[in-house]
């Protein structure tokens, strides 16, 4: 029963572990996209944390059925906040993409080092 | 059961993290973001986030590896190799972030346990959403009425934010390209000379498409709503692009149509509220649209649902062929 007990925080600590490789990627890679990739990583993470704060034991997706008897709901409120993350997310990667493309065509690179070597 | 299946999902999650990290090869990581997004995806549809595994799925598997396939395109799929030098750097940035994480790890035992119903994120508003979506909008789907209407502001604000990383991205592409570097290879336009994707995609597209409208227009009553609606269409349409030439697909829908789309959704989206206010109530207070509050609810969260889904699949267009074209220049 212990263990099972234990279990219970598996998703959090897998969420610390995806956010610390999300972080390696971002300090470590001098590539450019390989940055943004740890960043997008670094954003599921959080992702993951929020919807494992809306479970409910027993529950089912907050979705209200006619004729069932006291229905057990998970959280909806953070499956809104992530839902539009998500979207946001994708926007704001391809604004990062589109300054990573533009700096290749001025530099010729998009390796960190050599960036901030050619200035 | 099923939780076992999310322990082994959750595992995996980490392993392919682990590869996209490692792997030197951009491309390679990129297909595994691909695979990445897909597991979080069902681990959403676990924790019980339909919604949010819908949108994950189609956004995260779908048009995010396109959009980084595109750039990936332009900017050359190798990494260079780190040099010998830089071990130290590797150490410091290990111990940095293993700290990191084994400090979050130690924190989480203060945490209430998966699933406990007395953790205190479900004490708070989150029942009363519960109760009360039944009596104002008279809908099942508790999470596109918080989205719409009891939490508008926040997506307002969301919509805008899509609506101007849209804009950036065109300002910063939309400058021509200097003819000199880049010495990437120009590839062929579409897939037009495969026949499997050529014959699977062809009979996909309608069915995306039409899945797309589907959760656009039953959000209210199953998962769905106007951000799934808007990045399946994209996806569909931009499925059709990789298969038959970018030139094609902007024939079908008009670069201008999409910028209509964007700028039309957000205004359509911001002048519903402003009508709420004229109509006596507060700012996309939608209760006062109609005589019956009921269906001035409903009313209110169907047209700014479809700004919604139009500002988003317009954007998400926008910026892929925004890449798209920058490749074709260059």
């Amino acid at each position: 029963m212990k263990l099972l007990e234990m279990l219970g925080y598996y998703n959090y600590w897998v969420f610390a572990i995806l956010l610390a490789i999300g972080l390696y990627a971002v300090i470590r890679k001098t590539n450019l996209i390989k940055k943004l990739i740890g960043l997008s990583i670094f954003q599921s993470a959080v992702f993951l944390m929020y919807i494992t704060m809306d479970k409910v034991e027993g529950g089912t997706a907050p979705i209200i059925q006619a004729g069932v008897e006291n229905p057990i709901f998970s959280n909806p409120l953070p499956q809104v906040l992530i839902l539009t993350a998500i979207v946001v997310g994708v926007s704001t990667l391809s604004l990062g993409l589109a300054m990573v493309v533009r700096i290749k065509e001025c530099y010729g690179t998009i390796e960190e080092n050599e960036i901030l070597d050619a200035d | 059961m099923i939780y076992i299946f999310a322990l082994f999902l959750l595992t995996l999650l980490v392993i392919t993290a682990v590869a996209i990290v490692r792997t030197e090869d951009l491309f390679v990581s990129v297909i595994l973001t691909s695979i990445f997004s897909l597991l979080m995806a069902i681990n959403f549809f676990i924790l019980d986030a339909a919604d949010v595994a819908l949108t994950e799925a189609a956004v995260g598997a779908g048009v995010t590896t396109v959009i980084f396939l595109c750039a990936l395109a332009l900017t050359g799929d190798q990494e260079k190799p780190q040099k010998e030098g830089q071990n130290r750097g590797q150490k410091v940035a290990l111990v940095v972030v293993g700290f990191l994480a084994l400090l979050i790890i130690y924190s989480t035992f203060d945490n209430p346990r998966l699933g406990d119903p007395d953790a205190p994120v479900h004490q708070h508003v989150a029942p009363w959403y519960l109760e009360k979506t039944p009596e104002y909008m008279d809908f099942p789907n508790v999470v596109t009425a918080i989205l719409s209407s009891f939490r508008g502001y926040d997506t307002l604000g969301e919509v805008f934010v899509v609506f101007a990383a849209c804009i950036g991205v065109l300002f910063i592409l939309g400058v021509s390209p200097p003819r000199k570097s880049l010495q990437v290879s120009v590839r062929k336009s579409g897939l037009r000379h495969h026949l499997i994707p050529q014959v699977v995609g062809r009979l996909l597209i309608p069915f995306i498409v039409l899945f797309g409208l589907y959760t656009q227009f039953h959000g209210e009553y199953g998962p769905g709503g106007g951000f799934q609606a808007g990045a399946l269409i994209a996806t569909g349409v931009i499925l059709y692009a990789l298969l038959e030439g970018e030139a094609e697909a902007l024939r079908a829908v008009p670069r201008r149509v999409l910028l209509g789309m964007v700028v039309g959704g957000a205004l359509l989206y911001g002048s519903v509220g402003v009508v709420c206010m004229l109509m006596g109530g507060s700012f996309l207070d939608y209760s006062v649209l109609a005589a019956d509050p009921v269906w001035g609810q409903q009313l209110g969260i169907l047209i700014i649902e479809a700004g919604v889904g139009m500002a988003v699949c317009g954007a998400l267009l926008s910026i892929f062929h925004a890449f798209a074209a920058r490749e074709r220049l260059t």
